[in-house]
């Protein structure tokens, strides 16, 4: 039985084994219950820094903070983060202050709270920021084992978690075996590659068993940094599999698959099929029932990937 | 040694004359919100500020963010006339590759804490500034100085909240009340009320000067560095375009050069012999 467990909680765990290094501080904008900064805030109430229900506050007393030596890691909804961008672009990037900006309850997989939580477009905006490195980790534990990386990065960060859970991938793996900025290649086919981040790489790999059952074998990656993108990961698993599709709970725009997109126009004509939100705003659903809503579930990555391997 | 209203006078008056040659050179920038600063940058600078110009990134300094960062002629001049940089850096305002880059900006440019340039963020960053100070456990304050055309800015009110909340005593605002901002007067664009009651209102300690008398800049430096119960802000009543007669109250040298004649006659009534 697979374990299930969301993001969220992957980040709020990390920040308590990120602890005992004192220059580690944690802010938060009201929503510290949601986001999970909650645990670090119980037992380091010194170090947690409460900027009430403003988000562009925080983000420069995060950027002054890091400034004078420290590490902060800033969270709210990944909407919400929205409001504080210019705050990330001419306070945190453009100085390269490494402030890490955690936003969670992203994409239409939040649900129920409807269109206005839904964030499908926050891996694009923070993706056109220079010095900023963008993650959307796929699991519970390579979330927790990506944010206690970031620690000692000298970028600042936006990183995208997740409210509702899915499959844990990552158990009992060695931390080292999951690195910013390193793809990490799930499944070894030849027929077609999905290139898929966050709550879609699990839909990838159900798209995957679905398309073994017609002889499809599909190589599976978890792209769960954005930016720097692992292009050297990309073009191997153009050339072996001649064909690619990136799934994402995300904008078709400006996101994973713009991002391949953009390197794929540079180096060669491999086929590309983009599954994403199509443009479009959500509505209020289950996480399941938004994934379907939006095409974005393991039969739509599967029917990709056929359009894809039909354009080789 | 603190140094005499005379020579702080003297400071202001020198860092007058090389905003003028700055922003008439780079025929852009911003003299007016420079010019009635600078009083405030001299008497914080010369009596307040602890601060090393042959080590600028010492870690236990002062902090000076200039929030309104467009008025970075007036902190280029002190900063040269100070140490940081040379007069001769003064010549790079606005000039590919220069340390005096268009807003200040903390990468490129020695002795500045912040890459301003947005309005509204320099409260924030000095907010942090100060909670890492104690932290720390260090002595160290952050000083930030606010347009008051700045404090239109939502942000500005999420910070001043904050602050008070946090009781951050090392935290010191500086606001220049020139009353223009880049349109017009602020009375037309936004009108702000009783500002001094807003901040009392916020939970800052608060007290008003004449941002030109250098006495009373003096003593606003000493109020500023002798209230530490939660933040303070000092309302500094100043002339925008201060010392150059027509720029004076003009909303015109809010982001404007001065033409071959009118420089001429800007140093000449600084006093330069030319």
């Amino acid at each position: 039985m697979t374990r299930m467990a969301a993001t969220r909680d992957g980040y709020g765990q990390a920040l308590l084994e990120l602890a005992e290094n004192k220059k580690v501080v944690v802010l938060e904008a009201d929503l510290g219950k949601s986001t999970k900064s909650l645990h670090f805030r119980k037992a380091y109430p010194d170090r947690t820094i409460s900027c009430g229900i403003g988000e562009q506050n925080m983000l420069l007393v995060a950027a002054g903070m890091a400034s004078s030596g420290y590490i902060p890691f800033a969270s709210t909804f990944a909407i919400f983060t929205e409001r504080a961008f210019e705050q990330m672009r001419n306070g945190v990037a453009r100085p390269k202050l490494a402030v890490h900006l955690c936003g969670s309850h992203g994409g239409t997989h939040t649900g129920t709270d409807g269109s206005s939580a839904q964030s499908i477009e926050d891996l694009a905006i923070y993706r056109t920021l220079p010095n900023v490195t963008v993650m959307h980790p796929s699991d519970e534990v390579s979330t927790r084992i990506l944010t206690k990386q970031l620690a000692t990065s000298p970028n600042p960060s936006y990183m995208r978690t997740a409210r509702n859970k899915t499959p844990v991938l990552y158990d009992d793996v060695p931390e080292d075996s999951i690195q910013i900025g390193k793809g990490i290649e799930l499944k070894n086919g030849s027929d077609v590659a999905i290139v898929a981040c966050g709550v879609l790489v699990s839909e990838a790999l159900k798209a995957a068993d679905m398309l073994a059952g017609e002889g499809i074998h599909a190589t599976v990656v978890d792209m769960h940094t954005i930016k720097p993108l692992d292009t050297g990961l990309i073009d191997e698993v153009a050339q072996r599999c001649g064909c690619i599709v990136t799934a994402e709970d995300h904008s078709v725009i400006g996101g994973l698959g713009g991002a391949v997109a953009e390197h794929l126009s540079m180096t060669s004509t491999t086929p590309l099929e983009r599954v994403g939100v199509k443009d479009r705003f959500g509505e209020s659903g289950q996480s399941d029932e938004m994934l379907e809503l939006m095409q974005l579930s393991a039969p739509h990555i599967a029917n990709a990937a056929r359009r894809a391997i039909h354009r080789k | 040694m603190q140094p005499t209203i005379e020579e702080l006078e003297e400071l202001a008056r020198k860092c007058r004359i090389e905003i003028v040659k700055m922003v008439y050179r780079a025929q852009a920038g911003h003299p007016g919100g420079s010019l009635s600063e600078i009083d405030l940058l001299a008497g914080l600078y010369g009596t307040t500020m602890r601060v090393r110009s042959d080590q600028p990134d010492w870690e236990d300094r002062d902090r000076f963010i200039l929030s309104k960062g467009h008025a970075s002629p007036g902190m280029y001049a002190l900063l040269a006339e100070r140490g940081f940089i040379s007069h001769e850096d003064l010549k790079s305002y606005r000039v590919l590759g220069g340390v005096c880059q268009g807003h200040v900006d903390m990468k490129w440019c020695p002795g500045v804490d912040f890459s301003a340039g947005s309005l509204g963020m320099g409260l924030s960053y000095g907010m942090g500034c100060a909670i890492a100070a104690k932290l720390d456990g260090s002595e160290r304050r952050a000083f930030v100085m606010l347009g008051d055309g700045e404090i239109q800015e939502g942000s500005i009110w999420e910070a001043a909240m904050a602050a008070a909340h946090h009781e951050l005593g090392n935290l010191k605002v500086i606001l220049d009340r020139n009353r223009i901002q880049n349109d017009d007067f602020c009375e037309t664009q936004m009108r702000m009320f009783d500002i001094p009651a807003k901040w009392r209102a916020f939970g800052w300690n608060v007290k008003e000067i004449d941002g030109h008398n250098m006495n009373e800049v003096v003593e606003g430096m000493n109020y500023l560095s002798e209230t530490n119960d939660g933040p303070s802000i000092l309302i500094a009543h100043t002339v925008k375009g201060k010392g150059v007669s027509f720029m004076e109250d003009n909303p015109s040298f809010h982001g404007a050069a001065p033409n071959d004649e009118q420089y001429a006659q800007a140093l000449s009534e600084l006093g330069v012999k030319v």
